[in-house]
């Protein structure tokens, strides 16, 4: 990324889309909205002193909505550019609020709430589309209960779960148990306030509360308005207090996650949603289950799937691994349902298929292997550009030019063609820069060819 | 060694306020104050942010005005900023490797933001440090290096043609050397490709058309590379050829040199007749294939996944579903039956035939590695593990799925071309996700089988790749290389152990015999400057530039006072 941002020949304008797309391979008009960040890139140097002091808070959208980011965001902390932007749906200023303490606070003046969209034309010799892909939903799928049970996550969500920078530090705290945690936060929020408020009713009383409520529910001070709200507020925080407690106990016996299951295939190789196979959710499983078990060796993985399929390079060798140092067990099947058991555990059901047998397996956190679905834009940016998609739609292309869209010119790369792993998508990328450099070249050549 | 002070060399020391991410939580003004008093500082200024464009004229303004030797800015990583200011040094007509970074922001103010008076102290060690540093820092130029704009690919299969006609279609001369009669290499055996089945034999008579048509590529054929000097730019090969030695100056080589086909040699009674390889099934089917044969039986993963050879060899599953599918198009009365362990059917295509192979009838049977099935001479007996029962399959023909594996002369390049090969005999990446197709050498690059098992689309996609890497020094015309690297700082006391280019991760050092005996020579463009040589040598004959022992211990001692 940083090397992108930093060559002199690439021109990475971020935060925009393309708007139209004329003329042919090797004379390209593309006409692209930048949209507006609300922040000037050429003064912004990414120190994020704004973020520090903006007030608005948004679900994280990078962290899979598992922690909160500002309304003055950069997407993640290593993004580039490093430019922040401001989230125009959430910004009190440029929703008619009294704000703007993003501008008070930044000492390069970048903050600019009147910008603009802006339209730019680009002369291109040819264009590559790396548009990538979306993470198949879950929730499509009843048996998995993703939405209903909290301690089913996928596995992007886990990712970041896992991540060092992530919402949770890297530890695998459960959903359920962070849920539990975030209302001990509001708890402990209502009861600072309802003491304040009792307070100062002893204060003003000079008596203790219990005291007080004691003769109060004895039948004394019936008549006083005054008293009578003191016992309502008294009896509100006794309430408060006692659930507070309750959560806090049941907040002891919490502990990350340390018995874990992978399903396989969520959304690929299923009829009902994408036949074909995503390809890189196998390694990622395994690699997820390992990642676990570095940071807290007591955490074991079961990794349910129909085929493991561990085909690149040293892939097999990881699995086997993996299973042997890892603590990861691979178990022949496809799961059939998803059920929540005591103490917020997921329970899987599922038949072994070498046993033949039908089983019931508890875990503290399920993780689903959701299919990689093409990207949500690409139906549009393919009518855009006029090239073809494929029956689901990924960008059509042949086996023997794997690069070349329908279009001459237009190239494609990584996961917008079809699902693929990081060193294909790689190596897919020099692919796509040759074809391009191919195309301007002979371009030009038979442009000069023409003059001569 | 002389003593820092007396040099009289003038330093100045920007101190990047990084707005409030190093402001907020050190002490600036005592910051500047002591270090105003480091030996040889003249000059030093506080910025909001030393890389606005601010900052950054306000060291150009000081390096002239102040008349600075050498410039040190203590701010953030030099890993996002070091080159920016690096370059700025330059533009103010300071040479840029007269320049240190001090980062007292990620490792100080922003770990240590909750006590100010230890962190204070902490930036003051680093920006010591850094100063006594600058003070011995030397004047570097960049080392450019000319190319010969002239390609050589090492293996004329699909991977290589790929490769040879984008860069030839780029207007870059290619010669392709070919160690077989022909050109095509595997694909001239194999039947159809899958999933389109097309004929691999059009395919494959169509790029060696191509190729050889092409007026900016030579191809030899029964041929091979026999040596290679030399480094990125420059290289002088030998290709040895039927007609003898031909010598040519080459920038860059690619190679391509593909994989082969394990013979399963004692293994499910293989006998290359009733029980064949699945290369030999597409022979067969290429050939017109025999009407007598009513029941097949393919195994998979033999002599693949074992202790021997850990490796999945990819392709093997992808190419026994699409003979299985040719077989039940030709005639479908025959019952195709496939043993597995797990089928490798991996993304959109593959899943695809793998549903139509079922649909056509295709049957697959699990079979697990403890329990492998046995083939005798009328039938294969098999555990089928799902079922849970032992089964009898009648086979007339039994296809053996074996892996690709590294070709037989792989050692032999690796040796010539000094690139590395892993543990099952593979070509070895640089970076196994970032820099697929690339060797830790520069100017070598690499594509197809010989990295590992690739099906057609790969292959193509890898030599397309690798044309693209490749064309980068090529369209260049030169490469420069930084200027920090290795050099031979005391070469009476170099004995020539060769411990240093045994380790040189790059080949960047050779051992040459002068007239003072065998010596070490850095060839610098091909160094990296990672230091590995510089600390091996116990003769302390090799220095690193910009990192030299002085200059190290100068940081050190500074450290300490």
């Amino acid at each position: 990324m940083l090397d992108v941002g930093r060559h002199p020949n690439i021109d990475l304008l971020a935060y925009s889309e393309i708007e139209k797309v004329e003329g042919q391979a090797g004379d390209f008009t593309v006409t692209v909205r930048r949209k507006a960040r609300f922040v000037d890139e050429s003064k912004c140097t990414g120190c994020g002193a704004c973020e520090g002091k903006c007030p608005t808070i948004v679900s994280d959208d990078f962290n899979e909505g598992l922690g909160t980011r500002k309304a003055i965001y950069a997407y993640f902390a290593q993004g580039i550019p490093s430019t922040r932007t401001i989230d125009a749906d959430y910004c009190r200023q440029l929703n008619g609020k009294k704000c703007g303490i993003c501008q008070k606070t930044c000492q390069a003046d970048a903050i600019d709430f009147d910008q603009k969209d802006r339209i730019v034309e680009l002369n291109v010799g040819a264009i590559i589309c790396a548009a990538g892909y979306e993470v198949f939903d879950p929730s499509q799928i009843p048996e998995y209960r993703y939405q209903e049970i909290p301690n089913v996550v996928t596995a992007m969500e886990f990712e970041r779960l896992l991540s060092a920078s992530g919402p949770t530090g890297g530890h695998v705290d459960r959903p359920s148990d962070r849920a539990v945690e975030s209302e001990i936060a509001e708890f402990e929020k209502k009861a600072k306030k309802s003491e304040k408020v009792v307070a100062n009713f002893e204060k003003k009383y000079e008596s203790n509360s219990a005291e007080f409520y004691e003769k109060f529910q004895s039948g004394q001070y019936k008549d006083d308005k005054d008293r009578v709200k003191w016992a309502d507020k008294y009896s509100e925080n006794l309430v408060i207090v006692e659930s507070l407690e309750a959560l806090k106990k049941k907040a002891e016996t919490f502990a990350t996650a340390k018995r874990l299951a992978f399903i396989q295939c969520v959304g690929s190789r299923d009829f009902r949603f994408y036949p074909f196979c995503s390809g890189y959710c196998c390694m990622h499983s395994i690699k997820e289950a390992i990642v676990a078990n570095e940071h807290d060796t007591e955490t074991t993985s079961t990794i349910f799937g129909m085929d493991i399929r561990a085909v690149g390079k040293g892939f097999e060798e990881y699995k086997i691994r993996g299973g042997n140092n890892s603590a990861i067990s691979y178990t022949r099947s496809r799961v059939a349902e998803i059920t929540e058991g005591q103490n917020s555990n997921p329970v899987v059901t599922y038949e072994d298929t070498r046993e033949r047998k039908i089983k019931n397996q508890e875990f503290d956190m399920v993780i689903l292997a959701t299919a990689c679905a093409p990207s949500a834009g690409i139906v549009d940016l393919s009518k855009l550009l006029g090239i073809e998609l494929d029956d689901y739609n990924f960008i059509k292309t042949s086996p023997f030019s794997p690069v070349d869209c329908s279009i001459p010119g237009i190239f494609v790369c990584g996961c917008a063609g079809a699902p693929m792993d990081v060193p294909e998508s790689v190596a897919q990328a020099s692919s796509a820069a040759e074809r391009a450099a191919e195309t301007v070249f002979q371009y030009n050549f038979n442009k000069e060819k023409a003059v001569a | 060694m002389p003593d820092k002070k007396e040099q009289g060399i003038k330093i100045g020391v920007f101190l990047c306020h990084c707005g409030s991410n190093i402001a907020g939580y050190l002490n600036m003004e005592e910051l500047e104050e002591y270090t105003k008093g480091l030996p040889n500082v003249g000059f030093v200024q506080r910025n909001l942010y030393t890389c606005s464009e601010t900052g950054i004229n306000e060291i150009k303004q000081a390096i002239k005005s102040q008349d600075l030797e050498r410039v040190v800015v203590a701010s953030c990583t030099p890993r996002t900023h070091g080159p920016l200011f690096r370059s700025s040094c330059g533009e103010a007509g300071l040479n840029p490797y007269l320049f240190e970074m001090v980062n007292i922001r990620d490792q100080c103010s922003w770990v240590h933001m909750h006590d100010q008076e230890k962190a204070t102290n902490k930036a003051k060690d680093l920006i010591r440090m850094g100063v006594a540093k600058a003070a011995l820092l030397e004047p570097q130029e960049p080392i450019i290096s000319e190319v010969t704009v002239r390609a050589c690919v090492i293996g004329g299969g699909i991977a290589g043609m790929t490769t040879s006609l984008s860069l030839a279609n780029r207007g870059f001369e290619v010669v392709i050397v070919e160690k077989e009669e022909r050109l095509g290499g595997m694909l001239n055996q194999l039947n159809k490709i899958g999933p389109t089945m097309i004929d691999a034999q059009t395919l494959v008579d169509e790029r060696v058309r191509e190729v050889t048509e092409h007026p900016k590529i030579t191809v030899f054929t029964k041929a091979r590379v026999t040596l290679a000097q030399g480094f990125i730019g420059k290289y002088k090969i030998d290709i040895e050829t039927e007609t003898g030695v031909k010598k040519i100056d080459i920038g860059v080589i690619i190679v391509a040199t593909g994989g082969r086909v394990f013979v399963p040699e004692g293994l499910y009674g293989y006998d290359g007749q009733r029980v064949i390889t699945q290369l030999e099934m597409e022979g067969r089917l290429k050939n017109g294939f025999d009407k007598d044969v009513k029941n097949i039986v393919m195994i998979q993963c033999v002599g693949s996944r074992n202790e021997e050879r850990p490796y999945c060899s990819r392709i093997c599953c992808q190419t026994a579903v699409k003979n299985a599918i040719l077989i039940k198009e030709q005639n479908p009365e025959v019952n195709v039956s496939i043993l597995y362990r797990d089928m490798q059917m991996y993304g959109v295509e593959n899943e695809g035939m793998f549903r139509d192979s079922k649909a056509k009838g295709v049957r697959y049977i699990n079979y697990n590695p403890d329990r492998p099935p046995s083939v005798d001479s009328e039938k294969v007996d098999v555990y089928h593990s799902l079922l849970g029962r032992e089964m009898s399959l009648p086979a007339d023909l039994v296809v053996l799925s074996t892996p690709l594996i590294a070709s037989e002369d792989v050692h032999e390049i690796s040796h010539i071309l000094r690139v590395s090969i892993d543990e099952n005999g593979f070509l070895l990446e640089a970076h196994v996700k970032l820099r697929p197709i690339d060797f830790a050498t520069d100017g070598i690059f690499l594509c197809g089988s010989g990295h590992f098992p690739a099906n057609i689309r790969e292959a193509v996609a890898q030599g397309l790749g690798a044309a693209s890497r490749a064309s980068i020094p090529l369209s260049k015309g030169s490469v420069v290389v930084e200027p920090i690297i290795s050099v031979m700082v005391n070469e009476e006391a170099c004995r020539g152990c060769g411990m240093c280019a045994a380790l040189c991760p790059y080949g960047a050092i050779e051992i040459l015999t002068n007239e003072k005996g065998r010596k070490a020579h850095v060839i610098d463009v091909a160094c990296k400057g990672c230091g590995v040589c510089a600390a091996t040598c116990y003769q302390h004959a090799l220095s690193i530039n910009s990192f030299t022992d002085q200059q190290i211990e100068a940081q050190i001692e500074a450290f300490l006072e």
